[in-house]
């Protein structure tokens, strides 16, 4: 990076630190942070998405579609996320590999399952085999948001699920009185005030969510968790230019100062909201409101 | 060798009893499901202990974060960010690099960075401060008529806290501290995976699930089978809080008996 | 017979594949040096990539380098991730029922101890291995007490603070840290594991099997692959 930087070995203190904070691998550990914000912020409102459909799902009155909806909140809440990652990612990439093998190879004639391989028609891959770096990357970074969507999703369901029930009876009674079909009323009445019942489950999800992410690595994301074991561990003068022991505890401090600080930031954000929704109403919270000094 | 000798070999291999070597070769479903099995006695153990021990703390930093005094206050409400605002993963990693430094200052910190002892105080900080959070949450929500009344009974201190604002606290806490219980249970599959060492290959399920994918190369098998042992626990865990949940609202007419959910109650 | 005709079968499938095959993507750790690490401008790098580079270009093929897990590095194989593993990976029996081998590419490396003083009891004492490697099977067999971590780096901080007695890896990895940690001591007791480190290819891709078979046969044949092994400091050459 900088001129000075050609030989590490002859510096010392700040100019050596300025030389090996700036190598290409610690580029790596920056951009991950970048990384990791980029999956939370696609991964959020794609939970939602599921949420809600889990939700809608199982208020249904086809029994057929309640019962999917109400097994998959039951089984994916039941399961520790991490048993899922462990599996999932191999398992989705099959599954869209073998759709796309049904469709676009009807006439191949091979096994798909040979043995322990599992091999699809060439046209059906992927990403395509001959397909730049950055498609395959882009390709594992969209299945982990899938994963973590389908994993979160399931919990923002049963917290939209129960928010649907929280909206008053009467309301509903009285949108139905006012001739509103069943889907005017969900979509004008239920859906609109659901939310003010939700939001305090879906922010506690979002900090869930926060802490779900060093878990990333292992949906071979290289996340912030992946840099700070391999740039933290020791380092013999073979094979690097800046040698140095085990310093994975300093690399995990800045990991940890990081979540406090998002944390801490979403927290904040979280707590106004609660303030706007608390005042007024006539509980112990609401009443320290109301006594407090102007 | 038949599946009840399997069962004997290996049921609680996870406590170090039972056959000395894990199976080699030729898996078969019986020695997955036993093995995997065996492991789960210590996410049981795990998530039981650090449970009932931390309810207690978790009042305390609940009323610590309601307390008029400001270093009560700022010491619970920092307890409380530093283990809800980092991820488990990284308090297992700096818990046991604590534990080994305290072990060279004396041998009294020996079992310390033994999974058993060491990851269960990592466990019970971390329900503590996540159930005092909703516990506090639950005493902001306490209506105020509650607490107005207890006053004009001339109730107050302890026995006011004891007798009214403890038990509507956990009435209205109840449907959150199930699901912190739930997750508290899964979180114990983190013990050896990241964070303590595993003795002896003496591991929790998620260990011995791990030691059949890598072993069979096929993740499709162990994976499912301790998902399956985990969504049975879940159910029990449901049906034991569920019936606590009835206990704690036997007072209230038959029909709003039911679990409701109070507005501000966070669940995590 | 039928495993004959299967083979045929593959061979003429691949045949096929090969003519749309023309990126090769190599899977790698980029955790275990000297065979691959990754360096400080964040890229893949050592023994294996200066082998696989090599090999890639006698064989004419374009090859593209990933990183995965250890733990998921088998499965992401035989799932079409990547079409090599190239990672140090020994060659054992119950890894090959499931995927299929090239010839090997060093000689069988000894395993070694590790340990703070000369004069540990390794058969009875308290052994630190990763998790999931040859090693742990071997320890988990014997009499000493097995203590398993998820990383090499753990093991080694393992046997520093007094947790273990002593670490029990592959000689090219322990060597390179002894040479440059005056506290830690190679045992003599060494034990021979595994046959050798090979590149790992699906059973169904015969044709890139041999195709890397061959170009492994002139590495060797030329003295190509021993400089290689000297340079990286690997182990002893192949004859």
């Amino acid at each position: 990076m900088f001129s000075y930087c050609t030989d590490p070995s002859t510096l010392e203190g700040l100019t050596w630190l300025s030389c090996y904070l700036t190598t290409g691998k610690h580029a790596g550990f920056y951009i991950s942070f970048g990384t990791v914000l980029l999956l939370l912020a696609i991964t959020a409102p794609t939970a939602l998405a599921f949420g809600f459909a889990g939700a809608t799902a199982a208020r249904s009155r086809l029994w057929p579609i309640k019962w999917i909806g109400k097994t998959y909140i039951a089984i994916v809440r039941g399961v520790p996320d991490i048993a899922f990652f462990l599996f999932f990612v191999i398992a989705l990439d099959q599954m869209f590999e073998w759709a796309r093998h049904k469709i676009k190879c009807p006439d191949w004639d091979q096994p798909i399952r040979q043995g322990n391989d599992f091999v699809v028609c060439q046209a059906a891959k992927l990403p395509l085999g001959e397909a730049p770096q950055w498609v395959h990357e882009t390709y594992g970074f969209f299945l982990a948001v899938l994963t973590f969507a389908i994993v979160f999703g399931a919990f923002a369901a049963n917290v939209l699920f129960g928010a649907m029930r929280a909206v008053p009876q009467g309301q509903l009674e009285t949108a139905e009185a006012y001739g509103m079909s069943r889907r005017q009323t969900f979509w004008r009445i239920l859906v609109p005030q659901m939310w003010v019942y939700a939001l305090p489950g879906l922010s506690n999800l979002w900090l869930v969510l926060i802490k779900a992410t060093p878990l990333l690595f292992l949906l071979g994301v290289e996340d912030i968790v992946y840099w700070a074991r391999e740039l933290g561990g020791t380092k013999l003068s073979r094979f690097t230019e800046y040698p140095h022991g085990d310093w994975r505890m300093w690399y995990f401090l800045v990991l940890l100062v990081f979540y406090l600080c998002f944390t801490k930031v979403s927290e904040l954000f979280i707590e106004r909201l609660m303030v706007k929704l608390t005042h007024g109403q006539a509980t112990t919270g609401g009443e320290t409101q109301r006594k407090a000094p102007v | 060798m038949s599946c009840w000798q399997t069962i004997q070999d290996y049921a609680f291999r996870s406590l170090g009893h039972g056959a000395r070597l894990l199976p080699k070769d030729d898996f078969t479903l019986c020695e997955q499901i036993t093995l995997i099995g065996s492991g789960m006695i210590w996410n049981v153990y795990f998530g039981f202990f650090a449970l009932i021990t931390g309810f207690f703390l978790a009042t305390a930093v609940a009323l610590g974060k309601a307390s008029t005094t400001t270093w009560v206050r700022k010491l619970s409400e920092w307890f409380v960010l530093l283990f809800r605002g980092s991820p488990l993963f990284i308090q297992f990693f700096f818990a046991y690099f604590g534990f080994l430094a305290l072990k060279s200052v004396s041998p009294i910190f020996n079992p310390f960075t033994a999974a058993w002892l060491g990851a269960l105080i990592v466990l019970f900080l971390n329900t503590a401060a996540y159930t005092g959070e909703i516990f506090y949450g639950a005493l902001r929500s306490i209506p105020k008529g509650d607490v107005e009344a207890a006053d004009a009974y001339g109730f107050s201190g302890i026995p006011r806290f004891r007798r009214i604002i403890w038990p509507t606290m956990l009435r209205l806490a109840w449907p959150a501290y199930t699901n912190e219980a739930i997750f508290l249970f899964h979180a114990t599959a983190l013990v050896f995976f990241s964070g303590f060492p595993a003795w002896q290959q003496r591991g929790d399920a998620l260990y011995y699930a791990n030691y059949f994918a890598d072993k069979t190369f096929n993740p499709f098998i162990p994976y499912p089978i301790l998902a399956g042992y985990f969504i049975l626990l879940t159910l029990v865990i449901v049906g034991i809080f569920g019936l606590i949940n009835r206990h704690l609202n036997r007072h209230l007419p038959q029909d709003a008996r039911r679990m409701k959910r109070p507005r501000m109650t966070l669940i995590r | 017979m039928k495993k004959l005709v299967l083979a045929t079968c593959a061979l003429a499938l691949s045949a096929g594949m090969t003519m749309a095959m023309d990126v090769v993507r190599m899977g790698t750790e980029g955790a275990y040096p000297p065979w691959n690490f990754i360096n400080d401008s964040g890229e893949v790098d050592g023994f294996e990539r200066e082998l696989g580079d090599e090999l890639c270009k006698r064989a004419e093929l374009t090859c593209e380098w990933v990183t995965n897990e250890w733990d998921s590095i088998i499965p992401n194989l035989v799932s079409g991730n990547y079409d090599v593993i190239i990672a140090g990976m020994s060659i054992t029996d119950e890894r090959d029922e499931v995927i299929d081998f090239t010839q090997n590419y060093s000689v069988p490396d000894p395993t070694l101890y590790v340990a703070l003083s000369g004069d540990v009891d390794v058969d009875k004492g308290v052994i630190a291995t990763q998790t999931g490697t040859i090693q742990a099977a071997y320890i988990a067999d014997s009499d000493a007490t097995l203590v398993e971590f998820a990383t090499p780096e753990e093991t080694l901080a393992a046997v520093r603070n007094g947790e273990a007695d002593a670490v029990f890896a592959d000689a090219s990895f322990l060597e390179a840290v002894a040479a440059e940690d005056d506290s830690l001591v190679v045992l003599e007791k060494q034990v021979l594991l595994g046959g050798g480190v090979g590149m790992g290819v699906r059973e169904s891709d015969a044709e890139l099997k041999a195709t890397f078979n061959t170009a492994i046969d002139s590495m060797k044949a030329d003295g190509s692959l021993n400089a290689l092994i000297t340079k990286w400091e690997i182990g002893s050459t192949f004859e």
